[in-house]
């Protein structure tokens, strides 16, 4: 661990006022302190956001959700709204890490986790990620865990959050704070970048700006299914998984959201397979359609090539749980 | 005093059947258990001396080269830095278990990976950590061998063996087999990583290490730092498991003791978790070919089993793959095969249950392929293959439950609920199935030593320098001594892991309860006969309860008889009884799993392991072997797999995160029943090992059971979802 300053911050402003090139925040934890013990990740100040005015799950006037950065993993999946009417976020959330790690990992910073690509975390290995321009080892090389989709030359990492892709079906935002005091609601997609030639980019953040909160739009109701496909049964990272919201009417689709995770540099989204599936009638054939245009753009890397047949039978599974007997 | 045995006749005494304290065979609460699960059990790097400094191994990060200068100055320069150290005496890899000298030695040549090639020490952790991350090794790499599959196998003669006409069997016999299956490497995962403190004082070093055979060690370390072992204490009382992954002296300790000497302070090296993965040791991956022949009623008539295994250059040990096949079913045609590959990867070693817990279970695999093939119940069939003697040497079995626990699983698991027919069970979306497999694992007895020391007041102290790696040595060794003393547990302590007691055998190869059981067996045996002197009574007419000695109908307190101190020192050494017969202890696992048919993902249902081990010492620590070694069955079944770089050969996935070992939610009810067995040859209290039986055979009966769920079969361990679900494409 290379060794740095540290500070506490007392309010937002103070927050970002106090960060700058090379510095970051820390809230939980769970990620960062592991990437700084292998200098991986080397800030030469931290600060510390935790008592910042940031825990609260707050109603907002059209009927969706403002959660605080700070909220933990845990509080959030067991709040009661959360579980009621946002079930997707909530069995997103239960199936991610174990519970010691959801007791500390906070909103903001599940959404701001980094790869879990094996030879981004080996300091001795090319990783363009991590050092810029050195090159990319697990093309070649190892890459069971690896993207499948919006990969670059660069960098076939994935993002391993499961939150994030529930939020992503949900339609959530985040509200930022700029450094420069500006405050800033994203739509989730939008906060990801592609890693293209700098996959050390990961987000459109500017050393400084802090994500305060997620809101949530007012609940989409109808059937929400998170499966998450992974190596053991509990405490891994996702192969692949679905996130699954699906209302029907009158023997119809009227409403598909589906996110896709263990597949891309963040969570993916394809509005036009949602498009291809709203107002048709739940078939196999619709179900087969879906994936193929889900998958036309899809790429093995060697070991992760298995990941697209599990895709598209993970996908028809889901949407045929969501959408059997769940017609109002 | 001492007592000497060599077991050259079998025991048919079965004194602990005739003991009066009752405390032998029990579920005893283990004598260490509060300190362990109150966190104040000190493991090896916890018991931190005034003005320790800690050193942090740095590795080379080259397959294969030469150490051609270390920049030592910029690191030395940094805060806290106090000596960056590198050279001819740093270890290569860890000695393999028993070696009881130096393994490879020097900083220079590079062999693989991973290998740990310098040392920084500083006077705080992270400044060490800092300084082994910063410092710039100059290497001239050199091309190695990294795949196994691509390098010449080494066929050495002494490890093939043939007997009869194996290809002609197999083309005479009515139903034959000819699989081949692969299996990756493991890491031994214990959750202590490997540490150790080294203190000099003058010429005399006390390493406090998490080591399994302190008995070994001693010589090792001495031999590596080329100095006498009489100038060596090694102390060991805890560890935090080992699984064969401690057996022998590694880098950290020796390049402890080197810094300390140097720095003339205390030094502790504790490793990092990628460092266990990449400078302890793996168990070697394995393909295996296994050709079996059968006439139609289920006879086997052949039996061929080939193995290629790895290993770094210039290391004796090879995974012994076959060490089972020899003997566990009848055949008259067989041929061994033993292949070893030299590559540049991670020094290969003895990780849980070495031989058997791979290649019993692709043998029994095969059986099942054959039963299926047979269209005959995978139970019938091994039942029908018991041999009556050992059909390699023609020597008689000193006993073999193997056939009543396969017919006592059978009963209990409901075996005969299974639908023969693969893919015949289904619950929504997931295919239910059985599976089955024998257990077998060689049975043996280690020298060992242990005094015991009878005092006037009434209690009694065990020491060795044999270990409790979390087995459960400090309760039975316990119970051994009460029950032949006539002692409660709360008058008996038990001193461990420390090389100023006299010689244990080390735990190991599943041989030390028996083996250091013996040598405190011995000893109160002797302390008996020194009692029954002063009564001039024989020994065997006296009982022992409760700190009371009962003779004739008359009860005396055993302080009445002791006026000093009795000592004794038990020395046990195998004999022939190793030789004259084959022993073993067997066993029979059954699963039931549920195959997701979309995702192809498994969950076990729920085992049974039955087992034979001799007389069992501690009904708990010993079901909590078997549990242990079954649930590393579903790892090797299901997840475990050391994956390597295919260009440098290193192991990849190096951390908890993405060595799948199972989780609670990847282990469901396993139930665990003993035979009641005794085994005169083993040793005189008819005990057996009982450490890595539990393992031998596990993942077998698991991906039988997936076969029978799905109709498909998964030859290349572990059985993830993805080589299922390309079983599902394939059209199965």
């Amino acid at each position: 661990m290379k060794t740095f300053t540290y500070s506490r911050a007392e309010s937002q402003s103070d927050a970002v006022q106090s960060a700058q090139a090379g510095t970051a925040f820390i809230a939980g934890g769970t990620n960062l302190l592991d990437l700084m013990k292998l200098e991986v990740m080397t800030p030469d100040h931290l600060v510390d956001i935790n008592h910042l005015d940031l825990k609260r799950i707050e109603e907002t006037a059209d009927g969706g959700l403002r959660i605080g950065a700070l909220v933990s993993n845990s509080d959030l999946a067991n709040d009661m709204r959360v579980r009621t009417s946002w079930p997707l976020l909530s069995q997103a959330l239960l199936s991610g890490a174990s519970g010691q790690l959801r007791n500390k990992a906070t909103t903001g910073g599940n959404l701001l986790q980094r790869t879990r690509c094996y030879y981004f975390y080996d300091t001795d290995t090319p990783c363009n990620k991590r050092t810029p321009g050195s090159g990319c080892a697990a093309q070649g090389g190892f890459n069971r865990i690896h993207a499948i989709f919006g990969t670059s030359e660069a960098c076939i990492a994935t993002h391993p959050s499961d939150m994030a892709v529930a939020l992503r079906a949900l339609g959530a935002k985040v509200e930022i704070l700029r450094n420069d005091g500006e405050v800033q609601k994203v739509p989730l997609g939008e906060l990801y970048r592609f890693p293209g030639d700098n996959p050390e980019v990961e987000t459109i953040l500017h050393p400084g700006d802090l994500i305060t909160h997620v809101l949530l739009p007012a609940p989409l109701g109808g059937t929400q299914i998170y499966r998450k496909v992974r190596d053991r049964a509990s405490y891994a990272f996702a192969l692949v998984s679905v996130a699954a919201i699906m209302r029907l009417q009158n023997g119809k689709i009227s409403t598909a959201r589906l996110a896709f995770g263990g597949v891309a540099p963040f969570p993916w989204r394809v509005p036009e397979v949602e498009d291809l599936i709203e107002g048709q009638a739940p078939s196999p054939a619709l179900w087969t359609q879906a994936a193929d245009l889900l998958l036309q753009d899809a790429k093995g890397q060697g070991s992760n090539d298995f990941k697209i047949p599990l895709l598209r039978r993970t996908l028809a599974a889901v949407l045929e749980q969501a959408t059997n007997g769940a017609d109002i | 005093m001492s007592t000497h045995l060599k077991m050259d006749e079998p025991d048919h005494r079965r004194r602990l059947d005739h003991m009066a304290q009752g405390i032998i065979g029990t579920g005893m609460n283990r004598p260490d258990g509060k300190a362990k699960v109150t966190g104040t059990a000190p493991f090896a790097y916890e018991v931190q001396p005034e003005g320790m400094a800690y050193g942090v191994l740095v590795r080379a990060a080259v397959t294969c080269g030469t150490l051609k200068h270390v920049d030592s100055d910029k690191v030395a320069a940094l805060p806290g830095v106090l000596a960056v150290m590198h050279g001819p005496k740093f270890l290569r890899n860890p000695a393999q278990g028993t070696a009881d000298k130096a393994p490879v030695q020097g900083s220079e040549d590079i062999a693989y990976w991973g290998q740990p090639v310098a040392l920084v020490v500083a006077e705080t952790f992270e400044q060490a950590r800092h300084g082994a991350q910063m410092l710039q090794l100059e290497i001239k790499a050199k091309s190695g061998q990294v795949d196994p599959e691509t390098a010449t196998f080494e066929t050495p003669e002494k490890k093939q063996d043939s007997q009869g006409d194996l290809d002609q069997a197999m083309q005479q016999a009515d139903f034959t087999v000819d699989v081949t299956y692969t299996t990756p490497g493991h890491n031994s995962a214990a959750m202590e990583p490997h540490a150790s403190i080294a203190a000099w004082d003058g010429d005399q070093l006390t390493l406090r290490g998490s080591y399994q055979m302190p008995n070994y060690n001693i010589n090792e370390l001495a031999s590596s730092l080329g100095i006498t072992p009489e100038k060596v204490r090694i102390l060991s009382p805890f560890v935090g498991g080992g699984f064969g992954s401690k057996l022998g002296i590694a880098p950290e300790a020796v390049a402890a003791a080197l810094a300390a000497r140097e720095l003339a302070r205390p030094v502790g090296v504790a490793l990092s978790r990628k460092q266990v993965f990449e400078a302890t040791m793996r168990r070697s991956e394995s393909r295996q070919r296994v050709k079996l022949a059968a006439d139609a009623q289920g006879q086997l008539t052949a039996i061929g089993h080939d193995a290629y295994v790895s290993n770094l250059p210039d290391e004796d040990f090879s995974e012994p793959v076959t060490q089972a096949t020899p003997f566990t079913y009848q055949g008259e045609n067989r041929v061994i095969g033993h292949h070893i590959a030299r590559v540049n990867r991670t020094c290969a070693g003895s990780v849980r249950a070495p031989g058997e817990s791979i290649g019993l279970t692709v043998l029994e695999n095969a059986m099942d392929e054959l039963a299926d093939v047979l269209a005959i119940d995978p139970v019938e069939f091994r039942l029908k293959n018991i041999p009556d003697k050992n059909p390699t040497s023609g020597l008689p079995f000193s006993s073999h439950k193997l056939a009543e626990a396969l017919r006592t699983g059978r009963d209990r698991f409901g075996w005969d609920a299974r639908n023969p027919k693969p893919g015949s069970c289904r619950e929504g979306e997931w295919l239910l199935g059985m599976g089955m497999a024998s257990a077998v694992r060689v049975n043996i007895l280690a020298e060992a030593r242990a005094r015991v020391t009878l005092s006037p007041g009434g209690e009694a102290h065990v020491e060795t320098d044999m270990t409790d790696i979390g087995t459960g040595t400090y309760a039975i060794l316990t119970q051994i001594c009460g029950e032949m003393l006539g002692l409660p547990a709360e008058k008996i302590t038990v001193s461990l892991g420390d090389t100023s007691h006299p010689r244990g055998p080390g735990s190991g190869g599943s041989w030390g309860a028996s083996s250091a059981g013996t040598a405190v067996f011995l000893a109160c045996e002797q302390i008996r006969a020194e009692i029954a002197k002063k009564l001039d009574a024989d020994e065997t007419d006296l009982s022992f309860k409760d700190g009371h000695v009962i003779f004739e109908n008359r009860q005396t307190p055993l302080t009445d008889l002791i006026d000093a101190a009795i000592t004794i020192e038990g020395h046990v050494e195998p004999g022939k009884t190793m030789k004259d017969v084959t022993q073993a202890t067997y066993g029979a696992h059954f699963a039931e799993v549920a195959v997701n048919a979309v995702t192809g993902e498994t969950r076990v249902r729920r085992m049974l392991g039955v087992f034979a081990a001799g007389r069992i010492l501690n009904e708990k620590t010993a079901r909590s072997q078997c549990l242990g070694g079954m649930t590393f069955g579903i790892g090797m079944a299901l997840t475990e797999e050391l994956v390597h770089d295919p260009r440098h050969g290193q192991i990849v996935n190096h951390d908890f995160a993405e060595y799948h070992l199972p989780v609670n939610a990847d282990v469901p009810q396993l139930d665990v029943v003993f035979l009641e067995e005794r085994d005169d040859y083993a040793n005189p209290m008819q005990s057996k090992g009982i450490g890595e039986l539990g393992i031998c055979g596990a993942a077998a009966a698991i991906t039988n059971a997936m076969f029978n769920a799905t109709g498909v079969r998964v030859r290349d361990y572990p059985a993830t979802l993805d080589k299922v679900l390309a079983g599902f494409e394939d059209g199965c």
